[in-house]
């Protein structure tokens, strides 16, 4: 495998990705990922210097309109599927003391 | 007979002619789904109560002529990622276990206006990411052609559903094969619209510049009317496109003469099971029997400089097949999308929360290290890889030229061709079991639907024989931008050249053995 990650590569991942991983998991992750980036690394036989990187099919940007509500109040039914909520609002730990 | 073994368009008029009613077709789908899920598990919710008010709603509606159109009355399942007033829609993930949407999706609005009736939700791969159906959280779903198989993935509920007549159609989405794929599997039609054809708002976004909401039935003419009736310009969704033409239904001719038809080639290579490969053939042999012109192509980009070193193509080609580079360009940018799209799942506003955590951070990661299934973990560790600092030029960016490149390969190739004929898996549907513990190689197997995605052509997936074990192979024809109407009538004429396609009788049988049901 060409390409070999480390500790640290996983450890940095797994926080970007805000994942727990166990010991198990991530010696599996560090499998795992160096051989897709061996694969991903065929795209380098392909040479496309002065190609535009092709985000969209179309050639569509900025598709604006007036932020108008158009919904109405759904707190209660948005509510209903938070894990806790509390006067209204959904309730989380203690972040400020 | 059951009412479910008709298409949607012959039910809609026995519907519309009052020799039925919408109530009536709603409880023989209720009677099905009861008998055949516990073999099955196509399903993740069977809304039972809710689907009988709306028959009757919708019966209703018909009585009083509020609804006339060829869809009212008709019972559809939704696949899982597709939002639902009310009724859950959990991507087949424990994260979600819990989640009743307080919108519908457009797609499910522009259902319900043309008047289907929603039955439940379709089980699927967890957050559309496999090819099997085997990562839902809620148990695996079975190919009813044969129980020991998969339904591929991931809208493997919505084509086993439609396989096994447990209704007669349904909605899946596909962004690197997920509807082409198992309707291949399944023996059953399924299309891919263009880019931006049908609305995406409320569906739960993957990779969302390749995600597209498409239909799955028994034939070509009922993917039409269920295209027809879903694809709309959303102002809601970004990238919505502005169609000059919304009309499906008129494609549906059986005349190929004259129409151009590419064969690529390398599709026929290395790694495509020969039972597959004969079929194929074959269909397109029929399609010039009836008039069209078929030829072999070469789908790659006449063009020397392509190569960084000459002669360094580890396919071991000397021509420069971009195609081929579509798998790792894909996995690329669905991974990226997928992280970032999938940060929204952090226990707050909807899903699971982990039971214990000191302080918020560490509640985020609980209650996703917790929700999310092994492959999703999977996919949003590498695309939060490839788009952090220092490798999102050599993956990322790479990976959007390439699609660049992909997008010009097809192009040129719709110069010459209307359409383009091929298989839609190298294989037919594996046996459970035998998929997941090698994901790279279970990901080469969408080399045929993904570039589709990539490029954002329309394509169609429909059956074109059984290999020796009984199990259907799929014919897949692709169109460029906006040619739906190209790719129906293509299929269109090839199904009618065919002939009757009937569907498994396999799950009313433990033994998994092949006994036909028929079709009308």
């Amino acid at each position: 495998m060409a390409n070999i990650i480390s500790d640290e590569t996983i450890e940095y991942v797994s926080i970007l990705a805000k994942l727990e991983l166990s010991e198990k998991e991530k010696e599996q992750a560090k499998r795992d990922m160096g051989r897709m980036l061996d694969y991903f690394d065929k795209l380098n036989e392909l040479n496309t210097e002065g190609i535009e990187p092709m985000s969209h099919i179309f050639p569509v940007s900025n598709v604006f309109r007036e932020d108008e509500v158009e919904n109405g109040d759904q707190r209660d039914e948005m509510l209903a599927n938070a894990p806790k909520a509390k006067d209204g609002s959904f309730q989380v730990p203690r972040t400020v003391e | 007979m059951s009412l479910m073994s008709l298409t949607a368009a012959k039910l809609g008029k026995k519907i519309k002619d009052r020799e039925v009613t919408a109530v009536e077709a709603m409880e023989d789908a209720l009677k099905q789904i009861q008998e055949k899920e516990p073999l099955l598990k196509s399903f993740v919710t069977v809304d039972e109560e809710g689907a009988r008010k709306r028959a009757l709603e919708v019966q209703q509606k018909i009585e009083r002529g509020e609804l006339t159109g060829p869809l009212a009355g008709v019972p559809i399942a939704i696949k899982d990622n597709i939002c639902t007033e009310g009724i859950l829609t959990t991507c087949a993930s424990k994260i979600l276990y819990n989640f009743k949407p307080t919108y519908s999706a457009e797609a499910v609005k522009n259902l319900e206006a043309a008047g289907a009736v929603i039955i439940g939700k379709t089980n699927m791969d967890e957050f559309a990411m496999g090819s099997t159906t085997e990562t839902s959280a809620f148990g695996v779903t079975r190919n009813p052609w044969n129980l020991e198989h998969v339904p591929g993935g991931s809208s493997g509920g919505s084509c086993a559903a439609v396989a096994a007549m447990e209704c007669p159609c349904a909605l899946g989405s596909d962004t690197g094969g997920s509807i082409r794929q198992p309707s291949s599997f399944c023996g059953v039609t399924g299309i891919k619209p263009t880019y931006g054809t049908v609305s995406r708002y409320g569906l739960i976004a993957y990779g969302s510049s390749l995600d597209q909401i498409g239909p799955i039935a028994r034939d070509v003419t009922d993917c039409a009317l269920l295209l027809e009736a879903i694809a709309s310009y959303d102002r809601k969704d970004s990238t919505s496109i502005k169609r000059e033409d919304y009309h499906f239904v008129k494609a549906l001719k059986s005349d190929v003469k004259g129409m151009k038809i590419g064969i690529p080639k390398d599709y026929f290579g290395e790694g495509l099971d020969p039972e597959v490969s004969s079929a194929v053939l074959e269909a397109a042999h029929v399609l010039k029997e009836q008039g069209a012109i078929v030829e072999e192509f070469d789908l790659c980009l006449v063009d020397d400089e392509l190569l960084t070193s000459k002669n360094s193509s580890s396919f071991g080609e000397d021509k420069i097949h971009p195609t081929r580079y579509a798998i790792p360009a894909y996995y690329v940018i669905s991974s990226a999308e997928a992280s970032s799209n999938l940060a929204r799942f952090d226990g707050v506003k909807y899903g699971y929360r982990a039971g214990e955590y000191e302080g918020l951070h560490q509640m985020y990661k609980k209650s996703r290290s917790e929700g999310f299934g092994e492959e999703v973990k999977r996919r949003i560790m590498l695309g939060s890889f490839v788009l952090s600092s220092g490798y999102y030029d050599a993956y990322y960016l790479k990976a959007l030229r390439t699609k660049a490149l992909i997008r010009k390969v097809f192009d040129q190739a719709f110069e010459k061709y209307d359409v383009i004929i091929g298989p839609a898996a190298p294989t037919t549907a594996p046996k459970l079991g035998k998929s997941l513990s090698d994901p790279l190689k279970m990901y080469l197997g969408d080399i045929y639907t993904i570039s589709a995605n990539l490029a954002g052509l329309p394509g169609i997936c429909l059956p074109c024989g059984r290999d020796s074990k009984g199990l259907p192979i799929g014919l897949q024809l692709l169109g460029d931008c906006f040619q739906e109407n190209q790719i129906l009538r293509a299929a269109y004429t090839y199904e009618c050249a065919r002939g009757k396609w009937n569907m498994p009788g396999a799950f009313l049988n433990r033994k998994g053995v092949i006994k036909d049901e028929e079709t009308v």
